[in-house]
């Protein structure tokens, strides 16, 4: 169980995987945080100020960085719920590679959203 | 380790602090987070394809399915910020003591009731 424990987890190494985790969670926070306060200041949100946010370079660096953010936080926090819940390991291996499978796919998807028809 | 101690399992009769209930929810919250992004993903490319596309997104917040999946996912998405801002002034440090574990566990919850209410309003009444 412990090599299928470092195989997993998001860094091998727990301290770090805690750090990424918590840099993460700051990050994902300033974009939420970010994205409600835009929402509240433009209500009734138009289309042309959405476009137009999403133009910016920095929105895009911005959106790309809390999906890396994403990745790496939903990683070692669903890895954690797994290794806790899901005893059978054959079952916690598919979920867990599914899960990251899921991330990365998340991850181009969004890349895709942010650089197509402008 | 004893063997004999007594072992009680049942979740209907065991006694859950108010901490390790934020804790279980945070979890909770963050799984509901996670397997919604898909949505929200969709929502993004909806928005930015075009004009008419942004409009028909809006359309769909009409509908109370839909309106009710969007205020799940932001009930969840705020618990989830509200708790982890709890983690991460505990580890700074701040209000690391029982008392203030129990404290500040009450006022995540409360905080987010609000938060969630104030969005649940918000979507409905725009």
């Amino acid at each position: 169980m412990g090599k299928l424990t470092n195989v997993t987890s998001l860094t091998g190494l727990g301290l770090r995987d805690w750090l990424v985790q918590r840099v993460s969670a700051v990050i994902l926070a300033a974009y939420i945080l970010f994205l409600i306060g835009f929402i509240l200041l433009n209500a009734p949100l138009q289309f042309n100020d959405w476009q137009n946010l999403f133009a910016n370079s920095w929105m895009r660096i911005f959106s790309i960085l809390a999906l890396l953010s994403l990745v790496m936080h939903a990683w070692v926090g669903m890895w954690t719920i797994a290794t806790d819940y899901l005893k059978i390991t054959w079952m916690r291996l598919i979920f867990q590679v599914a899960m990251i499978v899921a991330l990365f796919a998340y991850l181009a998807w969004g890349v895709a959203i942010l650089y197509r028809g402008f | 380790m004893a063997k004999q101690r007594p072992i009680n399992l049942n979740l209907l009769t065991i006694k859950f602090p108010i901490p390790a209930i934020v804790s279980i929810l945070h979890r909770v919250s963050g799984t509901i987070v996670f397997f919604l992004i898909p949505l929200l993903l969709w929502m993004l490319q909806t928005s930015l394809s075009s004009s008419d596309r942004f409009i028909d997104l809006q359309d769909l917040f009409n509908g109370f399915v839909f309106k009710g999946i969007i205020w799940l996912f932001l009930a969840a998405l705020l618990f989830h910020l509200v708790a982890g801002l709890r983690h991460l002034l505990m580890d700074c440090g701040f209000g690391e003591s029982l008392k203030a574990g129990r404290c500040s566990a009450w006022t995540a919850i409360g905080l987010a009731v609000i938060l969630t209410l104030l969005a649940g309003i918000w979507l409905w009444v725009n």
